[in-house]
């Protein structure tokens, strides 16, 4: 295991990693460690390469340049059901349950073939596939066809079947796009609590409120490179990132916000519930 | 450009059994920006597709200026200037962005389609950067400034926006709603539907609040914006 600060193990090393297409550089020198653990929050804006890196992460492109390193094992070549059964398992921004199977028997197929690559039994794999409903909330649908899902269901799902390939490293690609406020609450439980369960995540999001809660990391990505990474408070201060992916709508919210706080702790002082006139 | 108002008047609509929507009323002033907000299931798109005709409506009506939307095909409601632009963005992947913008004018006999390609292409320069790609290659913020393109294409008097910021990064959505000032100065009304609570009553004058099919709140958006219930159920505040 390579060298870091005492306490950490790092699970995922992404070194130097360059992606290209044709003439265009979707990646490029992008280097950061995923701390065991940890929960890695990957922002940028549309087109800077975020759903590039979940791919060449997962296996489904050979980076041009550099090195992915999981448990100090060099994945780049590994092909993408090889990086499955290693422990990596991804969602997908675009989700892609078999529409015509049943919500359990889209996840039993995980559960059969995922880390376990068919030697888990039929059985075995639908009781896995049971809990796992029942962990993200879906027991109550579980013999419909995937295709009856609503939008929160389907993202839900798409988690389900990611965790049924029993991941120790899940890489999340807008899971909470589309869902409400209080959805959004419903899905950082649940991913809260897989990441209690041990599994290191890697969230793809735009909603901010989402990553800065989730987050112990921040990456930020901007036309491939990675222009800040750190704690959420220390990157979101961050002019650059201010620029190239917050927006001054999202700055002039946040001071909104603050001003509010600020009013409601001051009529706290002013008024504590068990003043007296 | 005549401009109308659209009237909803009553309007039920559903899937198979299933009622989604019931007597809705709403109304949309010529050259007014409303918001429709409410959580995933409440019918916000299925009253959208009402209104164009993609989902079939039970009962009520829905109306622009003289015409009767209900019961009309897509094609006619587009004709009629009342053109939505589909959550998910819905674009012909397989064919360049030049050709899915064309297709929004695939109604259209007048002579001025180039031109309007131009002013597209003028107002979202990003685009004429993309002309010759594959639409399904493009970036989600991408995909999303040529799902308005398109139906611009069709010179919609009255737009329908479903999920506009779903996807997209923050300073994007920024972009978009600069876009949606500029599409709206030129005269068009605008109707969004959107996730985002925050930014549909910034953008707008008046929203209407769909809860379980039904509207249980309406008025200006930012008087929506301090109501206490509003605050609690969408804006987490």
């Amino acid at each position: 295991m390579s060298a870091q600060a005492a306490g950490t193990e790092v699970a995922l090393r992404i070194a130097n990693v360059g992606m290209r297409f044709g003439g265009l550089w979707a990646l490029s020198e992008v280097s950061f460690d995923v701390e065991r653990g940890s929960v890695l929050g990957l922002i940028g804006p549309n087109g800077s390469g975020k759903t590039t890196l979940m791919n060449v992460i997962s296996g489904v492109y050979k980076p041009t340049t550099g090195d992915v390193r999981y448990g100090g094992k060099r994945i780049a070549d590994v092909p993408t059901h090889e990086v499955c059964h290693l422990g990596i398992a991804r969602t997908f921004q675009i989700v892609k349950p078999f529409a015509s199977l049943t919500v359990r028997e889209n996840v039993a197929v995980g559960a059969m073939y995922g880390r376990y690559g068919g030697k888990r039994s039929t059985r075995a794999s639908f009781e896995r596939a049971q809990e796992l409903l029942e962990i993200v909330g879906l027991a109550r649908v579980a013999d419909r066809p995937a295709s009856d899902l609503t939008i929160p269901d389907r993202k839900r799902l798409e988690v389900a079947k990611a965790l049924a390939l029993d991941p120790d490293v899940l890489l999340l690609d807008e899971v909470m796009a589309g869902l409400n406020a209080t959805e959004v609450d419903e899905a950082l439980e649940l991913l809260r609590d897989v990441n209690r369960r041990g599994v290191t995540l890697i969230v793809v999001e735009h909603l901010m409120k989402a990553i800065v809660s989730i987050s112990t990391t921040i990456v930020v990505l901007a036309e491939g490179k990675k222009i800040a990474q750190g704690a959420p408070s220390d990157v979101l201060a961050s002019p650059q990132v201010v620029e190239a992916y917050l927006g001054s709508r999202w700055v002039k919210r946040q001071e909104q916000l603050k001003q509010i706080e600020a009013q409601r702790a001051h009529a706290a002082q002013v008024q504590p519930p068990d003043a007296h006139a | 450009m005549t401009q109308s108002p659209l009237v909803i008047d009553k309007l039920s609509a559903g899937y198979g059994d299933t009622q989604v929507l019931w007597d809705v009323d709403m109304r949309i002033e010529p050259g007014e920006v409303v918001a429709l907000i409410g959580s995933n299931g409440a019918g916000k798109s299925t009253l959208l597709g009402a209104i164009s005709g993609v989902v079939d409506t039970w009962g009520g009506t829905a109306r622009y200026g003289d015409t009767s939307l209900t019961g009309l095909e897509p094609d006619r409601i587009v004709n009629a200037g009342v053109v939505q632009v589909p959550q998910g963005r819905r674009l012909f992947g397989s064919l360049t962005v030049e050709d899915n913008l064309r297709m929004g004018a695939y109604l259209r006999r007048d002579r001025e389609v180039e031109a309007d390609l131009e002013r597209m292409l003028t107002l979202l320069p990003r685009l004429r950067e993309r002309y010759d790609y594959l639409a399904g290659r493009l970036s989600g913020g991408e995909q999303q400034q040529v799902a308005i393109a398109r139906a611009l294409m069709a010179r919609p008097q009255m737009l329908l926006i479903d999920e506009m910021s779903l996807g997209l990064a923050p300073v994007l959505v920024d972009q978009l709603i600069e876009l949606l000032a500029q599409i709206h100065a030129t005269g068009v009304s605008i109707l969004i539907v959107e996730q985002d609570v925050q930014t549909a009553l910034e953008v707008s004058s008046r929203a209407y609040v769909l809860e379980t099919g039904r509207v249980s709140l309406s008025g200006p958006s930012p008087q929506l914006l301090d109501d206490p219930q509003v605050k609690k159920a969408y804006l987490g505040v």
